[in-house]
Formats: C-alpha cells, structure tokens, sequence
C-alpha cells in the first residue's frame, strides 16, 4: 500500500468544527495566526447542529433580576458542587457577551415584545435564561459560527487572492494520533476520508474541539461522531481526564419506534408545559423532589400549572427538575412497572398546548415525530425514556486559558471534550454557551502560546512513521474481527453494566471484559480500500472508544456516592467527603489507565457568599463551613 | 420481512446497482437499511449521515430516483413488493457508493457576501421585532442537505451551468440577508441577479418540492429577489414606501393597495407547470414596486433584466435526456416536474 503523508503547517490547529472548535478558530484567526479546522464530518454538520433547546445566558432580558450570580448559582447547584468554581463563574460572566456576538455575525434569535433576544425556561435555571431560536438553535449557532468564518475567508481573499489563506477548514478529515517533540505539541495525524490518504498538521498549538463520547452506548443522543476521539488524543499525549464517570443520561429521548430510539425530545417541550406521566396517568414527578430541591419545586399540580404564568409568586414544575433526577424518576417508574408500551412514560403536550402554539413553540419536535414516528403531538402523548446524552467529563484544564494539564504543553480543549465547568451534571442550555465562552479562550490563549516559542517544535519521523502503520494495521491485518460486531459489544458492555444505575460487581464485570475487549480490538481487521471506508473509520474509531470507557467504568468504581450523573446503587447518598474529590485519569508508560484522586478546588469567599449557609450545609462538610 | 433493495456502489470511474435483500423491522427507515447492511454484507458500503433525525442534512440520496433524506424516509411509505432502488445525489460527482463531492456548494457559499453588521450598533443593542425576524429566520432553517441543489435542473446534468449558477440554496441565503433588518448592505438582490445567476431560474418549483424543511424557496426568496432591482435603489416612490411602512403600520391602516392577484399569461418554456404570480409580501413590497414598473401586470418570474426572444446562443437550457448509463427509477421521477 502506498502511503505518501501530506504536510501542512499551521499556527493553530482546531480539532472539530462544531461550535467550540468554531469558536476558538476565529479567535485564533483574530489573533493573527494561521488556522485550520479539522473534522470528521462535512464543515457545518457537527454534533452542535442537533442542540435543540437554547444557549443559557443571564442577559436578564425577559426577567431583569437574572444576572450572572444566579446563574452561577445554578450551575453549581445543578453540578451539585464539583464543579470547577472558577469555569462555572467565567462561563456566568461571560455568556452574554458571546451570545451579543453572534448577532454580530448574523445570528437571528427569537425576540422579545422590546425586540431582545427572547429567553426561555429550562430545567435547574432560575429564570427563564436560554437564548433559541425555536427548538433549532444548535442549528443557528454552528451555521453562524461557519458563515463568520467564511466572511474572514472573504476577507483573507480580497487581501490576498486566497480564501486559505488564514483560515482553512479540512472537512471529512479523521486525526488519530497527537504528535509531540518532548512534551510540546509538534502537531497532529490524520486522514482524508475520502481519499484515505494521510497527512500531517505541523503546528505548535493544537485545540481539542471533539465533543463527546456518546457512541459507547446502546442507547444515545449521539452521532457516529461522539467516540472519545480528543479525550483518547488528550490521554495518549499525556494529558489527564477528570470524573469521567459523570455521564448525563437525557430524560426524554425517544423509546419508540425501535430505530429512532435514543433521538432526542428537546427539555423545551416540558419548559413550554409539557408533562410527564406514568402508564396510570399520574404525573409521578411530584413524588420525586429531592429535599436540596424541596424549596424551589411546586408542591401541587395547581401551583405548577400556575407557575407557567405567573412564575414570581409561584414554584416552578417538577418537571423541570435538573436532569439527572429525571433521568432517575423515569428509570424507577419503569422499573417499577408503571411504564409505556416500549419501555418508557408518557411527556404530553396535546391537552396542555392549543395545537397552533405546539407547532409554534416546537416546530422541529412536531416535524420529528410526525416524520419518524408518525405520531401527531399535538394529539397524542410521545412515549419516552432516558439516553445517553453527554459527557461531563473530560479534558483536566486551566479554567482562564483551556491550556491542558498534565505533561504535555500547546495543548488546549474546550467544549464537551474538556471536563470540570458541568461538575457531576450539566443544565440544559449551559453547553452551548460554554463552547461559545471556553471555545473563545482556547483559540485565545492557543495563539498567545504560539508567540512565547522562540522555535517551532517538530515531529519526529518514528512517530510519523508509528502512527501511520497504527492506522494502516485494521486493512493490512486481512484476517480478524468485525469492527461493527466490537462496537455492539462495547456498547452492551457500558450500557448494561456502566449505565444509569451502578453497582460494584457489575463496574469490576465491565472493567474484566474491556480487557478481553481490548484484545479483540487489537485484532480486527476490514475488507475494501481506503477510499470512503466506514469499516476502517470505525476500526481506527474503537480504539479510543475503549480506552475512554475504561476510564468511565475505572472512576465509576471508585467513585463511592450518587452524585449528578453518577448513580450508585450501592452508595445511593450523596457524599460530603466525596465531594471534595477529583478522579483524574491518565495513561502510564505501558498504556494502562491510571486514576488517581486529586481535591477539588475551593471556592472564593466571596463566591461561597452567594449561597445561604443552609445550603451548602447540604453539599459540604462540616470542617469547610467551619473554616469560613 | 425480508425487502428486496438496490444500491448503486463504486466510485467516479463507474459503478453499478448491487442487489440486496434486507431484513426490515417495525418503524424503520432507509438509512437503518443501510446501517444493517454496513453491519452485515457490505461493511465498506460508503454512505453519509451524522443526527438521524432530519437536523444535519448529511445523509442525502436518491430513492426510488426521489431526492430524499435517508433517515426521513420511513420504509411503511413503501409497498410490501416494492423494490427500493439507492443511488447518489446525481448533480455531484460520486466519491464512492452514495457518498458525493458536495464541494460545489461550499465554493458558492464563498462567493455569497456575509453578512454587514450595521455600523455604529454596538453588541447587545441589536433591536428586531420577532415579526421582522421570521421571514429570515425560516430561510435560516436551512439544513444545507443540498437536496434543491440537486434537483435544480439548471445544474443537475449540465456542468457547463455550474460556474454561473449558485442554486436555490444561496438564493435563499441572500434573500435571508436581504430581509434581515439589520442587514448594511443593499445590493443583495442585484447580486443575486449579477453574480449568482437568479436569471437561469424559470421558477420549476423543484428545488421548493425537495426541500425537507419545507422552505417555501420559490415563492418567498427567489420570486421577491427577481424584483427589479432598481427600483428598490433609485425609485423614490419606492424608498418612500419602505421608510415610511413598518408592516404594523401597514396592518393597522391599511395603508397600501390590499393584495393583488397578478396574472401570469405565457407558459413557461420548459415545464407543464405555470410559473406563479409574484407574492405579494405582507408588507406590500412588491406592490409599490410595480407601480414604477416599466410594464403592467405582475413582475416577469424571469427577472426584468431579460427580453424575449432570447438570442438562441443564451439559451442554456436544454430538455434532460435520458441518461443511457444510469438507472431508471421505477416511478416517474421527481412526480411531474421537469427536472
Ligand atoms: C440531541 C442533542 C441536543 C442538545 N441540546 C442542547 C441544548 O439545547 N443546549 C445545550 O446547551 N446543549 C445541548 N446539547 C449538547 C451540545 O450540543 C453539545 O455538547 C455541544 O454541541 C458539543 O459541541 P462541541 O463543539 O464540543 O463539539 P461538536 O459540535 O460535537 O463537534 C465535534 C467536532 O469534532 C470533530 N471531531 C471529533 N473527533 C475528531 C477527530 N478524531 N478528528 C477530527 N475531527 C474530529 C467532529 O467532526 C466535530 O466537527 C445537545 C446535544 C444533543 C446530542
Ligand atoms: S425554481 Fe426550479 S429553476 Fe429555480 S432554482 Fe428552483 S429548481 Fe432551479
Ligand atoms: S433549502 Fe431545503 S433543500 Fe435546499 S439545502 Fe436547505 S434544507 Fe436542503
Ligand atoms: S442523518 Fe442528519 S439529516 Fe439524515
């Protein structure tokens, strides 16, 4: 086989185009330096697309006592404390100015009566906060992001003849592999999807942007895409990953029909009235309020229904309850037999909504399921149960710079690959403003460490040379097994035994057979060339899928306490002590997981201000508040 | 139950259709097929997709020889009997199987000016009325699945259009910029005349019919932006009327002539199906702007920019043959268009 390697050389290269590799690549560009974004799919079609409910952003536009404090009360509360403080305060600080830029670059939101961007309710938000456009705003946000970039190519072209010439997106384009000169980053290796061919990104400073890891499960909101690719990057150049047992398990995805199962239903639908029931036709929520939640939910279906008009005087629904506990109250029902026909319960608009205000508040969710189920929710209530949605996990950063921890430098993550801002579970809406917010420091501060080099790293020919037979091994093997037959098995594995609720004996179950896994991986091999060849995408993907998954079922074991979106059957009580406590993952010399507990940082005073002492008694332990 | 289907495989120096029957269960659509198949027979079977839910426009094909999103396409639309025949986008040269070189489309949206932020509007002080944003904001749906791309017959077997022509996709997205309020720049619809090839388009109403999002392409961006563009710029009867105008304004008043029906005569040269009358904007755009047409009657669907007869050397579009080398779908193809 041929294997001839194209170089390119650039100053910064983004790994993913969706809205935080977007992001940090126009920053970069600002910057001054030359720029490439990497991604697996066409340019434009990134997993952001498919965010449905809104940016989270305390503009205080439709209830001015919103401001950036209470939102980070929010996000604290919803990560129940683990969160990364000073992420959660940038991330409140800074949304709205993000969010104001994207006007700038042409965004269209829905609009206030006073002709502001319009906000919506959404579960674990005080006020309504998220920015949206309908239920596409996913949509909105990468379509801006990817058309800003196409104005600086516009304007690199009237400069310089070429539209390349700063900034340079190389669609369909798979890295596999980080290259490094000692500890500094020398640049990435990858193939054209297409073509197959190989090439190498020469450049000091890389971004992760990758999303998530969604695809190691049965059940998902995620694309093919969502395979741990930059959190396996990250380890394997000596960065460390942090509480990678934090998956967040979506209340609502779809249960039926069998094909569509995982897609999900957009938290709007219950934000604009939508409610969840059981197979007896009760609305079960109310039995599962958490006492930390106690004060802030309705008590009766009465006050909840008020609370849709009259938010001030009255609380909110139970049904916007954070997303782990729904995710929870929705297993326990149909656990306990009181479940729909496919396995999940009932979220009902059609008696809440006229039909002309569903089409208009949900568009794409009344598109969706009349397409793919045929139902009409404007008729009939959707049938839905919890899915794999998101990964809290991730990148261990610097909260102001994105810069990664551990060995390796020039190394900077930002959005869902990168861990820490969400703590145990992220509100809904607070992902795509942290894309928009960390994605713009990484690019930031990724240029910024390319003017501190005096010379450029470079990569050495051995690793060149390693990467591409790794790469080439799954066509040259001939013999082995099939990479479709892995990934199911991978995803029985975490989804049966790494799943919503966990033991101990099943997570010691798992970690044996990713072992065995990890074997057969070793081994598989696929037919066809190298043009366009799933089999081998997939083949080359299953590798850092596995090592991921060790590092969620390693964490999920050791972590002895239910927090978020980690469940514990065995340890179903929240733990004070425990919340003190990072697990960080990184990989040894022989490529072994290797975890470790690291504390968490503490929180400024004047932050931990913000919360009443009653509160945080609830989270933490007696010697911090003490220590105030 | 097991369906009989047909799958075009290779790649840009030739392929053919491969017979396959598939196991089809309760619910399914095409693009499950497809993942059955990847799992099982075919394993490098080459084939786009991301969301599987209609929201990314990456897994677009040709079904049964229909335009069509693989994963909105459900298999209970199908008889028992029917075979179910896949093939590429055919307007775009194959990569391999069902996967097509789609980079036409980012080159023209190159070519489309961006947006111009308002001068002197500093961020967070943009102010849109929800009702000013809407006409936009559905061009804003777009999915980019290029599917009207496609379909459009001005470019769909005639290579030879391609340079000139950017295609209904970036029709709407300069009439996106042309309605946005906010919007600086003013000569969006004369680029659209200029630069991007609006005069090609004799309004099939194709490119509306494929569209999954069922963006109203032809009757709500390209006929307003064949408008002509100098009276927008010049008339000041025209400049009037959109100053002095909000459509509330409008509503309420009752300010301007109410809708008028225009009635097209001539039958459009290469189709069965009548080009429609302009649309009336709720606004009265188009309204005030035939007064200071040069002719009576609603404004040509061809652009005021063109005469009739036409030199025969301009004429650039030719009836489709067909193409002796590919397959004919079962059902007549794009149900009674010309494209
Ligand atoms: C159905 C759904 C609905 C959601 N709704 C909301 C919502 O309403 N509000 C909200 O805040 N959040 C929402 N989220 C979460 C949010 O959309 C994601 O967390 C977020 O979009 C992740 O963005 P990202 O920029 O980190 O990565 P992505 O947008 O996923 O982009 C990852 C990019 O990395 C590329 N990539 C990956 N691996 C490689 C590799 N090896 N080589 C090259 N490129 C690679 C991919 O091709 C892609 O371009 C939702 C998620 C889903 C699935
Ligand atoms: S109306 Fe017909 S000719 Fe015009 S862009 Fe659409 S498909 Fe092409
Ligand atoms: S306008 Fe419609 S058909 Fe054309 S690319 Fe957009 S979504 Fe697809
Ligand atoms: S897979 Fe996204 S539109 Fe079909």
């Amino acid at each position: 086989m041929t294997t001839t390697t194209e170089r390119q050389l650039y100053d910064v290269v983004v790994i993913g185009a969706g809205g935080a590799g977007l992001r940090a690549a126009i920053e970069a560009r600002l910057a001054g330096k030359r720029t490439a974004i990497i991604s697996k799919s066409l340019f434009g079609k990134a997993h952001t697309v498919m965010a449905e409910g809104g940016a989270a952003a305390a503009m205080g536009n439709v209830n001015s006592r919103d401001n950036w404090m209470v939102h980070f009360r929010d996000t604290m509360r919803g990560g129940k404390f683990l969160n990364n403080f000073r992420m959660a305060e940038l991330h409140a600080k800074e949304a709205p100015e993000r969010i104001w830029e994207l006007e700038t670059y042409g965004a269209l939101f829905d609009r206030t009566k006073d002709g502001k961007i319009s906000q919506r309710n959404f579960g674990g938000h005080e006020y309504p906060r998220l920015a949206h456009v309908g239920d596409r705003t996913g949509l909105e946000l990468i379509r801006t992001l990817q058309q800003k970039i196409v104005s600086l190519q516009q304007e690199d072209f009237a400069e310089t003849g070429s539209y390349d010439s700063r900034i340079r997106v190389f669609q369909e384009t798979t890295i596999t592999e980080l290259l490094l000169d000692g500890d500094r980053i020398a640049g990435a290796f990858g193939y054209y999807r297409d073509s197959g061919d190989f090439v190498v990104f020469e450049a000091p400073a890389v971004v992760l942007a990758t999303g998530g890891v969604g695809r190691s499960y049965k059940v998902t909101s995620n694309s093919w895409e969502y395979t741990g690719d930059g959190h396996a990057l990250a380890l394997r150049s000596g960065a460390t990953l942090i509480n990678m047992e934090f998956l967040q398990f979506h209340p609502t995805g779809m249960v039926w029909p069998p094909s569509v199962k995982g897609i999900l239903v957009t938290e709007s639908v219950r934000g604009d009235g939508g409610v969840l029931r059981n197979s007896e036709g009760k609305r079960f929520m109310f039995d599962y309020v958490p006492d930390v939640f106690r004060k802030q939910y309705a008590e009766t279906e009465e006050e909840a229904d008020r609370w849709y008009t009259d938010p001030d005087n009255n609380r909110r629904p139970p049904e916007l309850l954070p997303r782990d506990e729904v995710a929870r109250a929705i297993n326990s029902e149909v656990k306990a037999g009181r479940g729909s026909p496919a396995g999940g319960v009932f979220l009902d608009v059609s008696t809440r909504l006229p039909a002309e205000q569903i089409i208009k508040r949900l568009p794409s969710m009344h598109h969706q399921f009349k397409e793919l189920a045929d139902v009409d929710i404007t008729k009939e209530p959707m049938e839905v149960g919890p899915t794999c949605h998101y990964v809290m996990g991730g990148v261990e950063v610097d909260p102001d710079s994105g810069a990664a921890f551990g060995s390796v430098q020039g190394l900077f993550a930002a959005g869902e690959v990168s861990g820490g801002m969400h703590g145990s579970n992220r509100l809904g809406g607070n992902s795509l403003s942290d894309l928009l917010v960390f994605g713009k420091r990484a690019g930031e501060h990724a240029a910024a460490y390319v003017e501190t080099l005096a010379k450029r790293p470079t990569p050495s020919r051995v690793d060149l040379a390693a990467a591409t037979e790794v790469a080439l091994a799954p066509l040259v093997r001939g013999e082995g097994e099939n990479p479709y037959r892995l990934q199911q098995d991978l995803q029985a594995v975490m989804g049966d035994l790494v799943g919503i609720i966990r033991r101990e004996g099943e997570l010691s179950d798992a970690l044996k057979r990713l072992h065995e896994l990890r074997v057969r991986v070793a081994n598989v091999a696929v037919g066809g060339d190298r043009r366009y060849n799933p089999g081998w995408h997939l083949a080359l993907d299953l590798r850092n899928m596995l090592i991921v998954s060790e590092c969620t079922a390693k964490a999920a074991l050791e972590r002895e306490e239910s927090r978020g979106g980690h469940t514990r059957e065995d340890f179903p009580k929240m733990s004070a002590e425990w919340r003190r406590i990072n697990l960080v993952c990184s990989l040894d010399e022989a490529g072994e997981v290797h975890l470790e507990r690291k504390p968490v940082p503490t929180l400024r005073p004047e932050l931990l201000d913000l919360f009443e002492r009653s509160e945080l008694a609830k989270y933490m332990t007696d010697e911090e508040l003490g220590a105030e | 139950m097991k369906r009989h289907f047909r799958v075009w495989r290779g790649d840009s120096s030739g392929g053919d259709l491969e017979d396959f029957d598939v196991e089809v269960n309760d619910g399914e659509v095409v693009l499950d097929i497809i993942h059955r198949l990847q799992a099982t027979e075919a394993p490098d079977l080459a084939c786009r997709w991301n969301c599987k839910a209609g929201k990314c426009g990456s897994c677009s094909m040709e079904i049964n020889g229909m335009p069509r999103l693989g994963c909105m396409t459900r298999m209970s639309t199908f008889t028992a009997a029917e075979t179910i025949t896949i093939t590429p986008l055919r307007t775009f040269p194959v990569i391999r199987d069902l996967v097509t070189d789609v980079s036409f489309n980012y080159e023209k949206a190159r070519e489309t000016p961006a947006f111009a932020p308002p001068a002197g509007v500093a961020p967070g002080q943009y102010r849109m009325q929800q009702i000013d944003v809407e006409r936009s904001q559905e061009f804003r749906k777009c999915i980019e699945c290029y599917l009207c791309q496609n379909t459009c017959h001005v470019v769909r077997d005639h290579e030879e259009n391609k340079e000139a022509f950017s295609g209904p996709r970036f029709f709407i997205r300069a009439a996106e910029l042309d309605m946005h309020p906010l919007d600086d720049r003013t000569d969006r619809k004369q680029h659209a005349q200029q630069s991007q090839g609006l005069g090609f388009c004799n309004i099939t109403k194709c490119c509306t019919e494929v569209c999954p999002e069922h963006i109203k392409i032809t009757d709500n961006a390209i006929i307003p932006m064949k408008e002509r563009v100098v009276d927008r710029r010049y008339d000041p009867l025209v400049r009037l009327g959109r100053k002095i105008f909000r459509r509330d304004q409008l509503e309420s008043e009752g300010a301007l002539p109410s809708q008028r029906t225009a009635r097209v005569t001539a039958e459009t040269p290469s189709g069965r199906r009548l080009p429609e009358a302009p649309a009336v904007g709720p606004d009265g755009r188009l309204d005030i702007s035939e007064l200071a047409a040069p002719s009576q009657g609603g404004l040509s669907p061809f652009g005021e920019d063109l005469t009739f007869p036409l030199p025969p050397e301009q004429v650039t579009y030719h009836h489709p043959e067909p193409d002796p080398t590919l397959p004919q779908s079962e059902p007549p193809a794009t149900g009674g268009s010309n494209s």
